[in-house]
């Protein structure tokens, strides 16, 4: 087993309290890698072969779950993630130019964070809001009804 | 002790996003301030539906459906309601009677022509209170079934009903029942599907937000019906509301004894645990869903073997939709016969539908199969604003189809959908008015797709990235008509030769709007113009001389200063500078750029 940490060593402490707990769990590798990321924020590859040893599976398995599923992430995160719904109804009522104007004030694409690591820019899919659309989260904030102009005051807001 | 007064705040997600949990904690300590909180119950439903006009607040016995209310409103309804019992006018609906009072809300067009079935208790009880869920016969029709009813008997009652699958396909519910049933295995599952893909549907988060019990004890039902002792829901992780009760829900039914290894005392065993998605669409696939819920990437099975005779963990297993989980116990409760009732000849009951786009009234509805779209939207749905002209109707999603403003009438059921080349889908409702370009729609939905795709099959993987990069030529103008029929050609190989409904029914936006809107086509691709003006590289803008007083709006408004000219004289567009964002068009007062 790896004896390498990665983080403080209370998350590492928690990682292993939380693997073990899975450990009579039938299908338990996706379950160990969200419990992982809500500790880490992202997927680390020591993260990744801790998770491959502890279940018997090879780290190339844990990976290709980690690719195929959007929820996870192998870089940090930016501070703030501003994640725009693309959904149907934000998009029809134009959502797509609201994630336009935050490219380019941030000058990064989606799925990006800034160099600063302060933003990182999500498109992502109907979060059930859609009687406020278009609609757009920073972190767990919902804004909703949004304009092009409302994106200098959002970033404003996140200015610190 | 019997209260005087019900408060209900809406905390589904809509209401919750406009801060309905503030107004929730300002009317618990106002009313603790004012003495009132032992006369007046204050509860967080799930939600009511109208998410347009949220966030909503109803007060009992009285019925007043208080909109748009904020935090500062509280203070108003517990003084002037609920202590001097002056109902807050200002904060009601503006649709009045002919007398002019206000309108009781269940009498609004909004409400008037839905028939609440599925969602029949979510905006009335608690979801995190199971106290709740009993008094309103929660519980019952489990009881009902072990002691009155062989699992055969609930088969042929749910078979009766002519109950379909809710969650796209339609497939009939009691013949899935039985295949289960007929399985012999040492262990079955059953499994209940919200994942709920489809972009712009959020039916199934709202049931399981307002009465998660519902769904818990329709698969105690299942379980009971084709002998099954674990139950799973796989869950959309972007739901973390619908998580959060369903831990509640399941929670309070293991302490009450209601599952349990001997459910209700009742001497069988039923159990259930939450597995959550990770984001990605395919999922929602049912072999699919069972790898992921194994815990494995989402990639779909081959089929056969259905699941029913070999799904999760390799054990037969029983996969329904939460809707239609959520038809159980009325069914069980009320008869087949009452089911059969609602509806048409062969598509029986309600559909929910997530209403959205560019329509009055969005939120979520319950209607009768059978009703035609133009009630729908014109009634319930309030119309197009802005007084703009209808020009399409989206359902199913990614998989599903255009109905065009010439086939607003036909009634809504899954046959005759399928028929005019959508489908019943999930439950997502987009409508669009004259602004949507009906090609960026469908170039819309084939990106989603072709992200989407687990690429395990070609024609999926490649085709749909051809279909799209066709689809993006047009949009650019560089479309020529031989792409069309190139296109069309390429829809059906794919629909014929892919692995998984997915790339099935992916070319479905594409072959539908080519139905339908072929003049949109043909206009970006013979006239170099894009109808609707969404298509950025064919518009172009421009400052009509005569309407324009030089006030320098737009000016400033633009981001990258394509715009120049000076004070009180006519301002001029730079074409090669201007990114087409529209933001003159917003700035400008006098309506003097045209696209
Ligand atoms: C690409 C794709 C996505 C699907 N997404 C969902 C979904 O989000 N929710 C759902 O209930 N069914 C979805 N289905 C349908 C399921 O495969 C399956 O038919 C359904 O869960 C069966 O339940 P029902 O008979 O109660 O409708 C999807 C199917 C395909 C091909
Ligand atoms: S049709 Fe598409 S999503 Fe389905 S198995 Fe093939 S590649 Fe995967
Ligand atoms: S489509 Fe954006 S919240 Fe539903």
């Amino acid at each position: 087993m790896s004896k390498e940490i990665i983080g403080t060593p209370q998350q590492w402490e928690q990682l292993e309290k939380e693997l073990e707990v899975l450990k009579n769990e039938p299908g338990p590798v996706m379950k160990a890698m969200q419990a992982a990321q809500a500790i880490y924020g992202y997927l680390p590859i020591e993260v990744q072969s801790k998770i491959a040893s502890t279940f018997g599976v090879s780290l190339e398995e844990v990976y290709g779950i980690a690719t195929f599923y959007a929820q996870f992430n192998l870089k940090p995160k930016g501070k703030y993630t501003i994640g725009i719904c693309l959904g149907t109804a934000c998009y029809v009522k134009g959502s797509g130019l609201v994630i336009d104007k935050f490219k380019e004030r941030l000058g990064i694409e989606a799925g990006e964070t800034t160099a600063d690591q302060k933003f990182t820019l999500d498109a992502t899919r109907c979060i059930g809001c859609c009687g406020l659309a278009p609609v757009l989260t920073v972190n767990d904030e919902v804004y909703g009804n949004l304009t092009t102009d409302d994106v200098d005051k959002i970033l404003a807001k996140y200015n610190d | 002790m019997l209260e005087r007064a019900h408060i209900l705040v809406c905390g589904g997600t809509g209401c919750t996003s406009g801060n309905s949990k503030k107004i929730y904690d300002e009317f618990t300590k106002l009313l603790k301030e004012n003495n009132l909180d032992k006369e007046v119950k204050l509860i967080m439903t799930g939600c009511f539906g109208l998410c347009a006009r949220g966030p909503i607040v109803v007060v009992y016995p009285d019925g007043a459906f208080y909109q748009h209310v904020k935090v500062e409103d509280v203070q108003e309804i517990v003084l002037e309601h609920i202590l001097k019992g002056r109902i807050v006018e200002r904060l009601l609906s503006k649709e009045r009677e002919a007398d002019g009072s206000v309108k009781p809300f269940n009498e609004t067009p909004f409400y008037k022509s839905q028939h609440r079935l599925v969602l029949r208790n979510c905006g009335v009880i608690n979801p995190e209170n199971i106290d709740e869920y009993l008094a309103y016969d929660g519980y019952l029709a489990y009881q009902k079934v072990v002691t009155e009813m062989t699992p055969q008997e609930v088969i042929d009652v749910i078979k009766a009903s002519g109950l379909r699958g809710r969650g796209g396909g339609g497939f009939p519910t009691g013949m899935k029942w039985q295949f289960a049933h007929n399985s012999v295995a040492d262990q079955k599952y059953v499994v209940c599907n919200a994942d709920e893909g489809d972009p712009g549907a959020f039916m199934d988060r709202s049931l399981l937000e307002g009465d998660p019990h519902s769904v818990i004890e329709a698969m105690m039902i299942a379980g009971y019906a084709i002998g099954a002792t674990k139950g799973y829901i796989y869950v959309r992780a972007e739901y973390p509301i619908a998580v959060n009760r369903l831990q509640i829900a399941i929670q309070q039914a293991l302490d009450y004894g209601i599952l349990g290894s001997n459910a209700m005392g009742l001497g069988h065993e039923f159990n259930i645990e939450l597995r959550l998605g990770a984001g990605a669409f395919v999922c929602g696939e049912e072999t699919a869903l069972l790898n992921s819920a194994e815990g494995k990437r989402g990639e779909p099975r081959q089929r056969p073997p259905f699941p029913a005779v070999k799904g999760l963990f390799g054990k037969p297993t029983l996969i329904n939709n939460v809707e239609t989980y959520g038809n159980i116990t009325a069914i069980i409760l009320n008869g087949a016969e009452w089911f059969t009732q609602l509806g048409t000849e062969k598509s029986k009951g309600t559909k929910v539908f997530a209403l959205g786009g560019k329509i009055t009234n969005t939120g979520l509805v319950e209607i009768p199969m059978g009703m035609t779209l133009r009630t729908i939207i014109e009634e319930i749905g309030g119309g197009i604003p802005n007084g703009k002209k209808f020009k399409a109707a989206q359902t199913g999603g990614p998989s599903g189809g255009c109905i065009p403003a010439s086939l607003i009438d036909t009634p809504i059921d899954y046959d005759n959908l399928i028929a005019i080349g959508s489908m019943m889908g999930s439950g997502g409702l987009i409508v669009m008015d004259e602004d949507t370009c009906m090609v960026d729609i469908a170039k819309f939905f084939l990106e989603f797709t072709v992200d989407e795709s687990c690429g395990k099959c070609t024609p999926c993987r490649i085709g749909n990235k051809r279909l799209y990069e066709m689809l993006d030529k047009i949009t650019q103008g560089k479309g020529t008509m031989e792409d069309l029929d190139k296109m069309e050609k390429l829809c059906y190989y794919i629909k014929e030769n892919s692995l998984c409904g997915l790339g099935q029914t992916a070319p479905n936006p594409v072959l539908s709007t080519l139905r339908y809107f072929r003049d949109e086509y043909v206009a970006h691709v013979r006239d170099k113009k894009c109808p609707a003006g969404v298509c950025k590289a064919l518009v172009s803008y421009e400052i009509i001389a005569d309407k324009c007083v030089g006030c320098g709006l737009c000016k400033r408004g633009c981001p990258v200063n394509a715009i120049t000219g000076e004070i009180r004289q006519p301002h001029v567009i730079d074409p090669d500078k201007c990114i087409k964002c529209g933001a003159c068009i917003a700035a400008c007062r006098k309506n003097a750029i045209k696209k």
